[in-house]
């Protein structure tokens, strides 16, 4: 149902079977609520904006993050 | 589940003709078996076929329709998300993901509290609604509104509104925006209020998401920063533990009195809890009970449906009840367009409209992937609302009667109100009402009008299904707090978004109000907005109807009002672009939702009976204590509750006022497009190609 998670595994071994399926949901929930932002924010940073001095730390990223994202319409009835 | 379309229809082949003509018979089938069954009793297996072939239909044929013929849908385009990539508000996200997201913003409280009370007609007219209204409006409203958004860069409805129709239609589209979210955060605050008034166990549990909350803001800030995922798994053990402590409270007669309060002290705590809620930062509380939320919501909503699927419940209530005529005692007025109004959100809903513009453009990555998170989620969506109605008519009518009618209607004694429910037709007894309650852990069940509660026990019932009746209790205080922590997110996050335009507009006149970081600016804006929505909640509790009888349709007014405005953008967009032989897609949604809202509103201010129409009521309440003939506690209140309804149809007239003054905007810039005159130019953003495009 899922298709392939966007990320390559942190997992050099590969896992089979129901350890697997877990590693996938666990990917799929990072992905989806965000654990992942960090890094993502990091890559975009390295790529567009390297030598402009030092990304934010992984503390600074996430507490300006969420001050950004619920500026605004963000849930509905 | 699915699947992205293809970029144009081709013909279908031998084997897919069979199977679609397989899904319309049995669909048709199973609609038929609905509409006509006249036993005792119907399996809702019914109900889970004839939505799913509506919805396989829908999305497969009608939805490809206006990807291909109507949007166009350009998959070589590059998204905003392509373009504008800033590493945090503009990211190419996989769709999988966009759709958790876009559907987690959508599912709010709204479709399983409408479809609920809804139930009070039967479980037929609801029903058709949800689905025909889904598939051919709600679906296509947030799937067009998705798609315009998308090319332009990912702007809010408000900002389109200014756009393509001018000053007008953006402040028309705004002052929406903040009216229904009073009125929703309101009503929602009156279920919480109904589930919670003198239940010790629902009330300590609703109370320990509070601090619950906070650790869990503590630990994504300070102890480990980001760290979402273990932080809401803590929270969600947190959470069933408190479920579990909540009955263990109700149990030691020293504990359980401070948790035992009456519906207006409730409503003032709710009142201060989102005063306070609004001018903390949001990572305190507000984002980690959302994180909450969400899990526990696409949780439960899942496990509903497997339950649903696995044990398929037999259906009490009848298909059609006689309070078509008017006469419900949930909430008045007669089949249309009352069962419109109240559905609102599991069919159609114009608050979709903010989540499609705005937030969900930013991340797709694909312009083709609009068609399965704008059409896909809102069918998500409508399938709550269709399992929200089958827990609702799993209950013997009688029992869903008697939690859901307001003490006013029925009689305050449970032998009054037995008495009146039974007469109705629906059988019940006050030992069977009492028993119900012990099992789940209540004193009474009576009068807990709202939605929640008679949804909590129709979820008991299904869960306890597969597992013991001892479990009863838990599964019903299990079902209310994740209704009242979602609830008190929709709060929190409405009260926010109102205060954010208010200090936008205040900002015009005084340059420092507008200042969303300035605390003084903060504490004042907030503390009005928390005031305009209290006001309203306080006065529900007190209302001897129950407030919900008023205010629910309201809401629903409100909301379809919104998706009225919404419709009158994107038709407008639909014309201006040339598409004006497609324009009955939305124009005929559109006049639907003109004639239902406009005949409510007219119903509810004008009607001559006391039961529907706000002024009636006023008029009557006035002449009667004029006369001296209230009971004397209702006459100290009186004045205010006249006051209240005058109150209330300003509103409607205000509502039905923007969406009209948005209905004449659009036909001014239609016209003058037809005839060749001067509108302001399509703010669609030019083709890019993707760099993703293949060669």
């Amino acid at each position: 149902m899922y298709a392939a998670p966007m990320q390559p595994s942190e997992h050099t071994h590969l896992p089979t079977g129901f350890a697997r399926l877990l590693l996938t949901l666990r990917k799929i929930l990072r992905l989806l609520n965000g654990d992942t932002a960090y890094a993502r924010y990091l890559e975009h940073w390295r790529m567009t904006h390297a030598g402009e001095g030092e990304p934010m730390s992984r503390a600074e990223f996430f507490t300006t993050e969420t001050a950004r994202r619920w500026n605004g319409v963000r849930r509905c009835c | 589940m699915p699947q992205q379309s293809p970029a144009h229809s081709p013909r279908l082949s031998p084997a897919s003709l069979l199977v679609w003509i397989t899904i319309s018979v049995l669909g048709a089938a199973a609609f038929g078996g609905i509409a006509l069954h006249r036993g005792e009793t119907i399996n809702s297996l019914w109900f889970i076929v004839a939505a799913s072939c509506v919805y396989a239909i829908g999305y497969r044929f009608y939805s490809l329709f206006i990807a291909t013929r109507i949007l166009h849908l350009d998959g070589t385009r590059a998204t905003p998300a392509e373009r504008l990539a800033d590493g945090r508000d503009f990211v190419p996200t996989h769709r999988w993901v966009v759709f958790g997201h876009h559907f987690a913003a959508i599912a709010g409280p709204g479709p399983l509290i409408g479809p609920t009370l809804a139930a009070q007609f039967g479980y037929l007219p609801g029903t058709l609604w949800i689905l025909l209204g889904g598939v051919l409006g709600g679906c296509v409203q947030d799937f067009i509104v998705l798609f315009c958004s998308l090319r332009r860069n990912g702007r809010s409805l408000g900002q389109m509104a200014r756009d393509e129709l001018g000053p007008v239609g953006g402040l028309a589209a705004m002052l929406g925006v903040v009216m229904i979210s009073l009125i929703l955060i309101a009503v929602l605050g009156l279920v919480v209020v109904n589930a919670m008034k003198h239940s010790p166990w629902a009330t300590f549990t609703v109370a320990a998401t509070i601090p619950i909350a906070f650790f869990m803001g503590f630990w994504m800030r300070v102890l480990r920063p980001g760290q979402v995922l273990e932080a809401t798994a803590i929270g969600i053990a947190l959470l069933l533990l408190s479920v579990a402590g909540g009955g263990w409270i109700d149990g030691m007669p020293a504990l359980r009195v401070w948790f035992d309060y009456d519906a207006p002290t409730l409503a003032l705590m709710i009142i201060a809890y989102g005063f306070m809620a609004a001018v903390l930062p949001v990572w305190m509380l507000l984002a980690p009970r959302d994180y909450l939320s969400t899990f526990m919501k696409v949780g439960t909503i899942a496990a509903l449906a497997v339950a649903i699927l696995l044990l398929r419940p037999e259906i009490h209530m009848p298909a059609v009840t006689q309070f078509i005529d008017g006469t419900g005692p949930i909430f008045s007025g007669k089949l249309f367009p009352f069962v419109f109004i109240t559905i609102a959100c599991g069919a159609i809903s114009g608050f979709h409209a903010l989540i499609s513009s705005g937030t969900t453009p930013k991340l797709l990555m694909n312009e083709a992937d609009a068609r399965m998170i704008g059409y896909g989620a809102m069918m998500m969506e409508s399938f709550v609302a269709v399992m929200a109605m089958i827990a609702a008519t799993v209950l013997e009518p009688g029992v869903y009667f008697a939690i859901n009618s307001p003490a006013g209607v029925v009689g305050a004694e449970a032998a009054q109100a037995v008495a009146t429910i039974s007469s109705w037709g629906f059988p019940v007894t006050v030992e069977q009402m009492e028993s119900l309650a012990r099992e789940m852990g209540e004193v009474t069940l009576f009068a807990r009008t709202g939605g929640a509660p008679s949804l909590a026990v129709g979820m008991a019932h299904i869960f306890s299904m597969v597992s013991s009746r001892e479990l009863l209790s838990l599964w019903y205080h299990f079902a209310i707090m994740f209704e009242a922590l979602f609830i008190l997110t929709t709060l929190d996050a409405g009260t926010r978004v109102s205060r954010f335009v208010l200090q936008d507009f205040l900002g015009n006149a005084v340059p420092a109000l507008g200042r969303t970081s300035w605390y003084p600016s903060v504490l004042f804006t907030s503390a009005l907005v928390v005031a305009a929505w209290g006001y309203l909640l306080y006065m529900g509790t007190i209302d001897p109807l129950g407030g919900i009888n008023s205010m629910w349709p309201l809401f629903g007014i409100a909301n379809q009002m919104l998706a009225a405005i919404a419709l009158c953008v994107v038709t407008t967009i639909l014309v201006k672009s040339g598409k004006t032989r497609y324009l009955w897609v939305t124009a005929l949604p559109l006049c639907w939702l003109l004639i239902v809202t406009t005949t409510a509103a007219f119903q509810k201010l004008f009607n001559p009976a006391p039961r529907v129409g706000f002024l009636a009521h006023a008029r009557d309440l006035a002449d009667k204590l004029a006369a001296g003939t209230l009971p004397p506690e209702l006459a100290a209140q009186a004045p205010r509750l006249v006051f209240n309804d005058r109150l209330n149809a300003g509103l409607t007239l205000l509502l039905m006022c923007l969406a009209w003054i948005l209905v004449f905007d659009m036909v001014r810039v239609c016209r003058r497009h037809w005839r060749g005159q001067v509108v302001a130019p399509s703010s669609e953003a030019p083709y890019v190609r993707s760099a993703h495009a293949a060669v």
